[in-house]
């Protein structure tokens, strides 16, 4: 999809260029316009070895509002059935007695309705966003019996709609549930960082839409991006880290009950 | 998609559940391809049993249970091939393989075992005899076997020796291959590090003597069953050999599937209270019930109890026949219990889920 409309870009800049060709080549040289022009084409060309991405997300900042979860399914064209997300929010509650109980209705799609407890029955509480976390030893892309799903360089797991054969072992393979099987082409998807957004140096949906910033989106490699300080400022912690996924979605404050 | 079957499910659940957990992704299908593939290495083995470890007892049931093999692999891809959503790309295994993925090597273990192990040794065992036919022969059977003897003639004893050796030979490679064959099934399943249930380096070896059991009694219900039908008398001390052969392969079956259970309970890692939970819940009757008590300690007893009492032979192989049904039924459950009780719970192990679909309810 990036691809066709960076085409498409620089197939309407050429259709300019004889226009402007006749309007200044009285004045300017046509082979510096035409140079100038192959130049601002290349910008919009994405190098994927230039960037490596990654989400930082701050429990302490989520408010569980599901906005984030809405706004994937609008970019992304998500199927809206409760059974299909790329990215969700699970609410933790840890009670007084040490008991733990975990719910998601809809994703958190909605939001959450408050707690039925009093005030003295929780110990804590918060809410804990998730997506693929895609892993730099990714379990998806191990099992993948024909490599339809794949790793780009710039650090991002992604699926080959055209290619994936439908035999889920994908889905089997990954420890936290953030792949489906779209029931509209019948092939594996899962969360893509909104690759198309950020090909274009635009931010993820997600990231773009939460109120209180819980997600920081960006550069994994580079010293000036916010999730570079977000990484230096705060203890981060992956997801089942046991299991030797590398994850590149990294929680600040993640609770030990958080799997 | 059908909302209420949703929120009926929700109901259903305990605990909590990845949302995107709602759905299934391998269901009867996938069952039946370990179970298939584990009576293809299980009849082979015991065909082997008769050629390279001289076994002369079981003779009776050698090409029966070659061909047994053969007609099982030919369908062992159909239910994989009925599970893909995409199963005209499924070529892409073949011409694009992902080295890295224990599926992708399917085509090759497949293509091997049925091109290199099974074809050649049954064209070898039957060579003889299909160009005797074809000289006898008239019609169509007689054109038939000519095609299938590949334009051999040759029967001469230097010819026949060399079918026997060839034969011998083939099934020195076969052994091998039919342990990779089933072991590698298990594989498939038991490296998903994702998946406590599956993720046992036991899995392999497990699935292999399953897989023998499960071979060597399709193979003596078949040979029952075939025999009466053509109203000859059953050779009874293959039945004896191969009831033998199938209490040794019971007990080491069995106490791999203990070893493994008791590894479990003792390492007592992170997922077992959510595993616990699981088999004295959704698993009981298909775990406990029929697997164990139905599936193995039932025709234990049975075939024990004919091995160390004099019994008269038309009751002994009566109960080496039930025997040999219960074991097919709990070999049936174990494949059961490993594909789908591996998705009953979720991987977050909070919660236990239900069966919905195969995944292939339309929207």
């Amino acid at each position: 999809m990036a691809r066709d409309y960076e085409r498409r870009e620089v197939v309407a800049k050429l259709a300019q260029l004889p226009c402007s060709a006749l309007l200044l080549s009285v004045c300017g040289p046509l082979p510096a316009l035409l140079e100038a022009a192959q130049a601002d084409g290349d910008q919009t060309q994405e190098d994927d070895a230039e960037h490596y991405y990654g989400m930082g997300i701050q429990i302490d900042k989520c408010i569980g509002c599901g906005r984030c979860v809405e706004a994937c399914k609008a970019e992304n064209d998500v199927p809206r059935e409760p059974k299909y997300f790329r990215t969700w929010v699970e609410r933790y509650v840890i009670h007084s007695d040490g008991e733990v109980s975990v719910d998601s209705p809809e994703g958190g799609i909605k939001g959450f309705s408050p707690l039925a407890e009093e005030a003295g029955e929780v110990l804590r509480a918060f809410f804990v966003p998730k997506l693929c976390n895609q892993c730099d030893n990714p379990p998806c892309v191990q099992v993948c019996p024909v490599g339809a799903t794949f790793k780009t360089d710039d650090g991002v797991v992604l699926v080959d709609s055209d290619y994936c054969i439908g035999c889920r072992y994908c889905i089997q393979a990954c420890p936290y549930g953030a792949r489906y099987l779209d029931p509209r082409t019948k092939t594996a998807d899962k969360c893509t960082f909104c690759y198309h957004r950020i090909t274009k140096g635009l931010l993820p949906a997600c990231v773009e839409v939460c109120p209180t910033e819980a997600r920081v989106f960006g550069e994994l490699e580079s010293a000036a991006s916010p999730l570079r300080r977000l990484m230096r400022m705060s203890e981060l912690q992956v997801l089942k880290p046991s299991l030797n996924t590398k994850p590149k979605v990294y929680y600040s404050k993640l609770d030990g009950e958080v799997r | 998609m059908h909302v209420h079957l949703l929120l009926s499910m929700q109901d259903r659940i305990t605990g909590f559940v990845y949302p995107n957990e709602l759905e299934h992704h391998w269901g009867l299908l996938i069952v039946l391809y370990p179970y298939i593939t584990g009576l293809v290495a299980g009849a082979f083995i015991l065909a082997s049993l008769e050629k390279v470890f001289r076994v002369k007892e079981v003779e009776p049931t050698y090409r029966l249970a070659l061909l047994t093999a053969l007609a099982f692999l030919l369908a062992a891809p159909l239910p994989l091939l009925a599970h893909l959503s995409h199963p005209e790309r499924s070529f892409e295994i073949f011409l694009t393989p992902q080295f890295k993925s224990a599926m992708a090597m399917f085509g090759f273990v497949y293509a091997w075992y049925l091109m290199l192990v099974l074809l050649l040794e049954i064209w070898f065992e039957y060579r003889a005899d299909v160009v005797r036919w074809s000289e006898k022969e008239r019609g169509l059977r007689k054109y038939l076997h000519w095609v299938i003897s590949l334009g051999s003639r040759d029967l001469s004893p230097e010819a026949v020796e060399f079918d026997r050796k060839a034969v011998y030979t083939i099934t020195l490679i076969g052994i091998p291959s039919a342990f990779l064959l089933h072991g590698y099934v298990g594989f498939i399943f038991g490296s998903i590090k994702a998946n406590p249930w599956w993720s046992s380096v036991l899995m392999p070896i497990v699935f292999l003597f399953s897989a023998i059991v499960s071979g060597i009694s399709l193979v003596l219900i078949l040979y029952y069953i075939t025999t009466l039908v053509r109203r000859k008398p059953l050779d009874m001390a293959c039945l004896d050999k191969l009831a033998a052969f199938l209490l040794y392969a019971l007990i080491l079956d069995l106490s791999l599937e203990v070893l493994d259970f008791i590894h479990r309970l003792y390492e007592s890692e992170e997922s077992i209270e959510i595993l616990s939970e699981l088999v004295f819940s959704k698993l009981f009757i298909s775990l406990t019930i029929v697997q164990i008590l139905i599936g193995s300690i039932g025709p234990l007893v049975l075939l024990a109890w004919t091995r160390f009492s004099r019994l008269p032979a038309e009751l002994k192989r009566v109960i080496y026949f039930i025997a040999a049904l219960l074991v097919q039924v709990g070999i049936f459950s174990t494949r059961w219990n490993v594909v789908i009780g591996g998705q009953l719970f979720s991987k977050s192990l909070r919660g236990l889920t239900v069966l919905a679909s195969d995944g292939d309810v339309p929207p």
